[in-house]
Formats: structure tokens, C-alpha cells, sequence
């Protein structure tokens, strides 16, 4: 009897444990998920807790209701893993021996990161939204906001799902403007970018938004610790930005294990080979979604789109024979505007997000790199699609790798460092 | 993708100035490249440097902030100090590296 252990039963590891069940034989694989409680957080839903759109009940779930049965759970936390002797040491003290490992603890917020943050301001009027806990003290914060100063920060660079703070932004100043407040307040958006985003045309696109909704962008920001007597973020270079509501993102690190079992980089994330998600020391190891160093954001599009190709490579290599597939990086991203409006955004390891529809080229119906309300439904409705389709593993029809048909890049302008 | 020249010799950039081929790049470059950004390398620089070029060579992708500070030993605070306002940016382009990826 071989032994598949999935470390993590968030988006990758649910996929990947159902897709394998069904996929290999019961009398010749044992698989065991790990992970240290039974909810399972429809994370994109954080984003709208603030503003009221959801309730708790329609972001967590029971984690083990959407685990196939003939996979065995255990709630317990990772101590460390022992690539040599393939041994899972848990928090618990029980060991479990694999086969195959797949790590997909995804990333974590650190607020402890950054000095000052969880200083005596924190959950007061500094919050974080990628906490269930976080994204709920931050709706009782706004619901009493009447005037000042509110700050959308990034503390570093990569983070889960990096339209989300846009996107953010982008709802608090709809939600103003409808509460008769934004005369009242400032908005600052301040990013360790040289712009809104990454790569140059949605950078300019979405810069462009801020700018037309008169939100002030800070850039090149990069903290280095928050003073919170005077409610001020310091940055290495000196320079503050003053507050009166603080929404950061915290530093982002893959889990402590990584570190302790000497897998991972320097933010803890999982080293693997881009193409297919293999360890590159290790050939029993693979890391998926947010756990790994792919260079690709780290968002549930990409967990999706690795997993199908992850799947058809693991089949092939545990029977010895070469892995066949390779991952293009492909990530897509709805965001959020505001006004129920939406914009969506495809890219992959190669290609910046650009202008074109999805997901059938020319046709659509969704619009790239365009604000309309077909995207916000998009993404309203893709939190059905989530909990009934994606997680228990039922095929989407939409192809792992991104398309470049009917897309246009826009001439770059010269620029200098 | 064109072609200039810097110290009488011939290297390929890309449309910011950034040399696309890193094996074109040596240190007599790097003071050239420094000084067109306004410059002066010193020892420290040089630290940060070397520490990019041998990861970059190891890697194959451009060192970030935080791995300078803390694989290569230099921190966060200094590169503002030695390459002021965009340091990974700068880095990168007196190293004749890719920008770091922005990673999306």
C-alpha cells in the first residue's frame, strides 16, 4: 500500500485529495490530509465582510464535509517534515511515513513581522482583512468611520491575492460615497510598488482608477515599522504616512514547518521547479498553491489551474515515467471596483495581464482589464462554483493554461531607473 | 530590445535601460552604470552587489530586498541608505540584472 500525505485542506489540498481519490486505486493508495482544524474559509469572501455583502455563515464551512471519503483527515499541527526518512513528525508527537507529499499550507498573514503593528492601535484602528477575525473588527470600524485619514497599506510584497487591496480600496470609496462621507475622508493607498500593481499595462490601468476617484498613491513605500502613539507608518527611507484608520496587509510567510524542515526560501515558501511543482532536491515532494516560490501570484485561479496539471503529472511520475505537463503560471483575478462593477485580469508566467475577453477569446462573455457588471456577477457567482464544483474536485470548462488569442499589448513606454 | 554602448563596448538593454544579458556585465560596467544613476560605489555597494550577481548566477531570477538582507547579510536599511528611493530597482540595474519580478 502506497501512502499519498496532503499537508493543509484548504483550496489545493481539498482539490488535489478528491481529484486522487477518484483517480487512484483504493487497494494500492492510502490518502491521509493534514490539517489543525475543521473550517474551511472561502477566503475571497473576507473582502466583502467589511462592507456587510456577507455573512460569516457564507465564508466558513465544515473542512471535513468536502473531503471524499476514503481520505482519512487529522486535525493536528506539523512539526516538521524529514525529507530522507519521508516521515511527517506532527505537533502531537505522532509520525506519519509517506510515500508522495504534497504541502499545501498556503501562506499567512504576519503582522508580527513588522514592529509596532501588533502594538497597542492593533484591532483599534489597525486592521487587517485576511483574517476572519480581522476583516469583522474592521466592519465595526467603518460602520462608526465618519471622517479622517483611512490608509490601504502593503507591507511587502508577494501577497495572497494581490488585487484584493485595490480592491478594497476600491469598495471603502464606493461605500463612502453612498454614506454621503467621502468629502470627509481622505484615501491613501501605499504600496512597496512603483505603481498600483506589478506589470506595466495593468499598472497604469488601474493606477488610472485611483486617480480618477482621487485616491492618493504612495509609492516605493516600504515599511519599516508603524509608530502607533503617533499613528504613523515609518518607512526604511524615513518617510511617515499619518493615519486615522489603518487597513495593512501584513507581511506574508509559507508556514513556520518549511523553515524548521530546511524546504523552503527565505519567506518560508516552498522551493520547487516552476514548470512542474516538484521539489527540486526532493522527488517525493510537490508544494501547490500559495505554499510554493512559483513566481506567479498566489491566489486560488492559480491553485485551480496547477492543480489540473499537477493531477495529470503526479499519475505519470509515481509510475516512473517522465511528467509530461508543464504549468504556465496562469492566474486570473476578478477586481473589484466598486459600484457593482468588476474587472478581470488573466496573465501568466510570461504574459502581463492585457486587455482581450475570457474566458472564449473574442467572444467572452467577460471583459479583460474592463470595468462591467457581468465580472462583478462573475464574481459574485463564483463563490457557488467554489463550494459545489471547485472544491470537491468536478471539472471546470475552463482550460488550465491562458489564452492569447485576441489580446493586444499596448506599445511600453521608454522609462528609466 | 536594442543595443548601446557603455564604456566604448557594445551591450544589449531593454527599453528602461536594463542589460538583458547578464554575462555582458562586468564590474568596470557596474561603476559606469552607478554613476549614470548619480552613484559612487564603495565597498558596501559592492557587498550587495556581489551578493546579487552570485545568488542571480545560483537562482536564476534577481534577489529581492528581503533575501539581500537576509541571505546576503546586508540589511533592508542600509540598501535604502546605499541605493537610495528604488533600491532593488537600482541594484538590479548597476548588477545587469533583471528587475526583481514584481512577483503578481
Amino acid at each position: 500500500m502506497r501512502h499519498l500525505v496532503i499537508l493543509g485542506g484548504g483550496t489545493a489540498g481539498t482539490m488535489i485529495a478528491n481529484k486522487l481519490r477518484r483517480r487512484l486505486r483504493t487497494d494500492e493508495w492510502a490518502i491521509t490530509v493534514v490539517d489543525r482544524d475543521d473550517e474551511h474559509h472561502y477566503q475571497p469572501g473576507y473582502l466583502f465582510l467589511p462592507f456587510h455583502a456577507y455573512s460569516r455563515d457564507e465564508i466558513v464551512r465544515s473542512r471535513h464535509r468536502f473531503i471524499a471519503d476514503g481520505i482519512r483527515l487529522v486535525y493536528d499541527e506539523v512539526d516538521r517534515v524529514s525529507p530522507t526518512d519521508r516521515t511527517v513528525h506532527l505537533g502531537s508527537g505522532h509520525t506519519l511515513g509517506y510515500d508522495y507529499l504534497v504541502i499545501a499550507t498556503g501562506t499567512t498573514p504576519r503582522p508580527d513581522q513588522t514592529p509596532g503593528l501588533l502594538g497597542a492601535e492593533w484591532r483599534r484602528s489597525i486592521f487587517d482583512f485576511y483574517t476572519l477575525e480581522g476583516a469583522q473588527g474592521l466592519s465595526e470600524a467603518l460602520d462608526t468611520f465618519d471622517h479622517g485619514r483611512l490608509v490601504v497599506h502593503i507591507a511587502e510584497l508577494p501577497i495572497k491575492c494581490p488585487v484584493a487591496p485595490l480592491e478594497f480600496t476600491f469598495l471603502a470609496e464606493a461605500w463612502l460615497r453612498a454614506r454621503g462621507l467621502r468629502d470627509r475622508v481622505e484615501l491613501v493607498y501605499v504600496t512597496p510598488l512603483d505603481g498600483a500593481f506589478t506589470r506595466p499595462v495593468a499598472s497604469a490601468r488601474l493606477g488610472g482608477m485611483l486617480a480618477e476617484r482621487k485616491i492618493d498613491l504612495v509609492t516605493d513605500f516600504m515599511v519599516e515599522r508603524v509608530d502607533p502613539d503617533r499613528k504613523v507608518l515609518v518607512s526604511y527611507d524615513e518617510r511617515e504616512v499619518a493615519f486615522d484608520l489603518l487597513v495593512t496587509v501584513p507581511v506574508n510567510m509559507g508556514a513556520d514547518f518549511v523553515a524548521r524542515s530546511g524546504l523552503g526560501d527565505e519567506l518560508q515558501y516552498v522551493t520547487v521547479d516552476k514548470y512542474t511543482l516538484v521539489h527540486p532536491a526532493y522527488d517525493t515532494i510537490f508544494a501547490v498553491g500559495d505554499a510554493s516560490n512559483i513566481p506567479t501570484s498566489k491566489a486560488g485561479s492559480v491553485a485551480h489551474f496547477s492543480t489540473d496539471v499537477f493531477v495529470r503529472n503526479f499519475l505519470e511520475h509515481v509510475e516512473g515515467r517522465p511528467m509530461t505537463e508543464s504549468f504556465d503560471g496562469h492566474a486570473n483575478c476578478f477586481v473589484e471596483s466598486g459600484d457593482d462593477k468588476a474587472l478581470l485580469l488573466d496573465f501568466n508566467y510570461d504574459t502581463e495581464p492585457l486587455p482581450g475577453r475570457y474566458p472564449f477569446p473574442l467572444v467572452g462573455p467577460l471583459s479583460l482589464l474592463e470595468e462591467s457588471r457581468a465580472n462583478h456577477l462573475g464574481k459574485l457567482a463564483f463563490r457557488h462554483l467554489y463550494w459545489n464544483v471547485l472544491l470537491p474536485g468536478r471539472p471546470v470548462p475552463l482550460p488550465a493554461h491562458m489564452s492569447l488569442i485576441g489580446k493586444r499589448a499596448p506599445h511600453s513606454e521608454e522609462a528609466r531607473p | 530590445m536594442t543595443t548601446t554602448t557603455i564604456d566604448g563596448r557594445t551591450v544589449h538593454v531593454n527599453d528602461e535601460g536594463f542589460l538583458t544579458d547578464p554575462a555582458e556585465w562586468d564590474e568596470g560596467l557596474a561603476t559606469t552604470l552607478a554613476t549614470r544613476i548619480g552613484i559612487e560605489l564603495t565597498d558596501e555597494h559592492w557587498k550587495a552587489i556581489r551578493f546579487l550577481r552570485d545568488d542571480y548566477a545560483v537562482q536564476g531570477e534577481t534577489a529581492t530586498l528581503r533575501r539581500i538582507s537576509t541571505v546576503g547579510g546586508v540589511p533592508v536599511k542600509t540598501l535604502f541608505q546605499l541605493f537610495p528611493q528604488k533600491p532593488a530597482k537600482k541594484l538590479a540595474y548597476v548588477a545587469g540584472l533583471p528587475k526583481p519580478h514584481g512577483c503578481v
